[in-house]
């Protein structure tokens, strides 16, 4: 199952061109999805992580374009593709997208049902009472109860949750291969939270999907994923399996990340914060990205862009640090609560 | 129990804390008795918040949390006076400030309490500079402050937020989430309040910018010895910025108390299932977790009606006796 890769994206170069001037917003990143896992994409607003995924999709806005690198979705590049038609094939069929915000990610205009068969008339061809049939029927996986009742109602008849609940429907109503779900939590509150992670869960196995997750919050990921990609600066910096991130972290951007984590603060003292700003992604950057808000840089982090250096053999991260060669830093105190951490309820 | 407290207590005071400052703290400052709110009227009235009664000591921060649509946003509003109150009433230090108010206390308090706003990327005048969305409170009736005046105040509060009195200049565009955010800051603390009520002053910003904004917000209180009213639905930052933390559910409190004794020792049901759901940065808890999740029909109030009581020391939570009586016992047995 390892070795079972769905997508497999080499050194993508994603530019964007605003008012003349040229923004890299992707600098070269690498990833291999595997068939069935649940991955998430950890970073700051401005990382590069809902363009680095939208890019799968032939998503990106008019003044942006794929520069470098290819995308090998089922041995086909389609970072290649430069038609509409092209990309309808992938877009929507066979890799899905969930949108934080269900308010405008649905039509007012129109009933929930309607717009899942739609969606199904679409890529499925099927048609009056047969879409109907299967649309209520997903409705009922996503958790909707009385389906029959809810096909007809409209967007503003329902909550958040359940809102987001038939934004999901409509994604998998095609039985994509990949669902990418850009923060489909960050609007809604903690129970429905909760439980929207918990549906994503469950349709994962029932559907067979691979899993892609957008956050900033990696305070959330850790029921989600098998693992986790920590973006900076257009480039994915350190990649593992979910326990390798969160109990054995290399990169210092990561650290800094789950440092700042309010879960860890003890009350009365400062959080931790990351200083200073993300680098200008108008202007080139030479060595790590990460270097000048980075404690612990080198002198070589200046001048050289750090190769990945392997923790394990799932396990690696992007920072000189790493490099034999390097003093020994140890990893930040305040990381060894993750461990420590207990769960809330007592029983 | 005592000694649990007395240590969640000591946390919360900060070393330089002296002894006046210890005996000042346990004034009250804003006294919120028996609210009610509705909206609307006749058939069709909806009562967003139903008997609220809780007091915030003056130095304190105090958390409301609660889920969209529980009241808590109408809470702070009416403690804000942007929102008129239908039943019960605010105090502030002992002098009524709900309803009709006599016209000099309305300045004082339109100057003593601000706001923090949510969203730093909507609630910015987009159209204004930032020298003039600062200094707008200043610009309010009845203050006649002088161009010079103005100019040096709104330098003075870019300055305390950590932004360059240069800013003052350009306009909202211009400048980061975390950036706005503070700028909302320094709106508010141009007027030199002494109550902050923040509206999910952090949910909208990344998670570093997250901690620059508490650090400032901690610091201004040291310095300034600002009390806060914190309204959030994010438990785990409420864990750690809250002095103590009332539950809200449907427009009342069920659960109040200060914030280790409610996380150690949650006894609402609806308390229970909030903080289950709260995520935590540990793949192994987070595997093993049980969510559990509330159902109001636990409650059995046919024979008795449900009070909002101090169960122990500090502690208020919302039930009958029959209740009172099971949260008494399963207290008992998680202390031994």
């Amino acid at each position: 199952m390892e070795n079972d890769v769905v997508l497999s994206v080499r050194d993508l170069v994603v530019r964007f061109t605003l008012r003349g001037q040229t923004l890299t917003a992707v600098r070269g990143a690498s990833i291999d999805l595997h068939r069935g896992e649940s991955l998430a994409i950890v970073g700051e607003s401005g990382s590069g992580k809902s363009v680095f995924t939208k890019s799968f999709m032939g998503m990106l806005d008019n003044n942006g374009r794929i520069d470098g690198g290819s995308i090998l979705f089922e041995g086909e590049d389609i970072a290649k593709y430069t038609t509409e038609k092209e990309w309808l094939r992938v877009r929507g069929k066979r890799i899905a997208m969930v949108f934080q915000d269900p308010m405008t990610a649905l039509s007012p205009l129109m009933p929930v049902g309607k717009q899942i068969a739609e969606t199904l008339a679409l890529h499925q061809g099927l048609r009056g009472k047969a879409a109907r049939a299967r649309a209520i029927e997903i409705l009922r996986d996503v958790g909707i109860t009385d389906p029959e009742r809810r096909y007809k109602q409209y967007p503003h008849e329902f909550s958040g949750g359940m809102r987001q609940r038939v934004v999901i429907a409509i994604a998998v109503a095609c039985n994509p291969e990949i669902l990418i779900c850009d923060e489909p939590t960050t609007a809604l509150d903690v129970t429905i939270q909760a439980q929207i992670l918990g549906l994503l869960r469950d349709l994962q196995s029932r559907y067979g999907l691979t899993l892609i997750y957008i956050t900033h919050d990696l305070g959330v990921v850790a029921s989600v994923a098998d693992r986790i990609a920590v973006m900076y600066a257009g480039d994915i910096v350190e990649i593992g399996k979910s326990e390798e991130i969160f109990y054995d972290a290399r990169h210092p951007y990561t650290w800094a990340l789950l440092s700042s984590l309010p879960q860890l603060g003890e009350r009365g003292k400062d959080l931790f914060a990351i200083a200073g700003t993300p680098p200008n992604l108008f202007k080139p950057i030479h060595g790590d990205a990460f270097a000048p808000r980075n404690p612990y840089a080198l002198k070589i982090d200046y001048q050289y862009r750090p190769p990945y250096f392997d923790v394990s053999p799932t396990h690696k991260a992007r920072t000189w640090l790493l490099d034999p060669r390097a003093p020994k830093v140890e990893r930040p105190e305040i990381l060894g609560r993750i461990r420590e951490m207990g769960g809330l309820i007592h029983d | 129990m005592t000694d649990s407290r007395s240590e969640a207590l000591s946390d919360t005071l900060r070393p330089a804390m002296s002894e006046t400052l210890d005996a000042s703290m346990k004034e009250t400052l804003v006294s919120v008795r028996n609210l009610g709110v509705t909206f609307g009227r006749g058939r069709k009235a909806f009562q967003a918040v139903r008997g609220v009664s809780f007091d915030i000591r003056r130095g304190e921060t105090f958390g409301v949390v609660g889920e969209s649509g529980s009241g808590k946003t109408t809470i702070g509003r009416a403690i804000m006076r942007i929102q008129p109150v239908s039943s019960g009433e605010i105090l502030y230090l002992g002098q009524r400030i709900s309803g009709s108010i006599p016209r000099a206390l309305d300045r004082e308090m339109t100057r003593k309490i601000q706001m923090i706003f949510q969203d730093p990327m909507a609630s910015l005048n987009e159209r204004a500079k930032v020298e003039y969305i600062v200094a707008e409170g200043l610009y309010s009736k009845g203050t006649r402050a002088s161009k010079e005046y103005i100019h040096e105040a709104v330098s003075r509060a870019l300055e305390d937020v950590g932004l360059l009195p240069e800013f003052s200049s350009r306009f909202p565009h211009e400048f980061s989430g975390g950036q706005r955010q503070r700028i909302g800051i320094a709106r508010a603390l141009i007027m030199q309040p002494e109550f902050i009520i923040a509206d999910e002053p952090i949910s909208a910003l990344d998670v570093s910018i997250r901690a620059q904004v508490l650090n400032l917000l901690s610091k201004l209180q040291r310095e300034r010895r600002l009390t806060y009213l914190f309204i959030s639905h994010d438990l785990s930052v409420m864990r750690f910025i809250c002095d103590r933390i009332a539950v809200v559910h449907l427009g009342k409190i069920v659960e109040l108390a200060d914030t280790e004794t409610l996380y150690r020792h949650p006894l609402h049901p609806y308390t229970r299932a909030l903080l289950s759901a709260v995520p935590l940065p540990n793949p192994e808890l987070e595997r093993s977790k049980k969510l559990l999740v509330y159902d109001p029909s636990v409650h059995n109030y046919s024979a008795e009606l449900p009070e909002f009581v101090e169960f122990e020391p500090g502690h208020f939570v919302y039930g009958n006796r029959p209740e009172l009586d099971g949260y008494r016992e399963k207290l008992a047995t998680l202390r031994d």
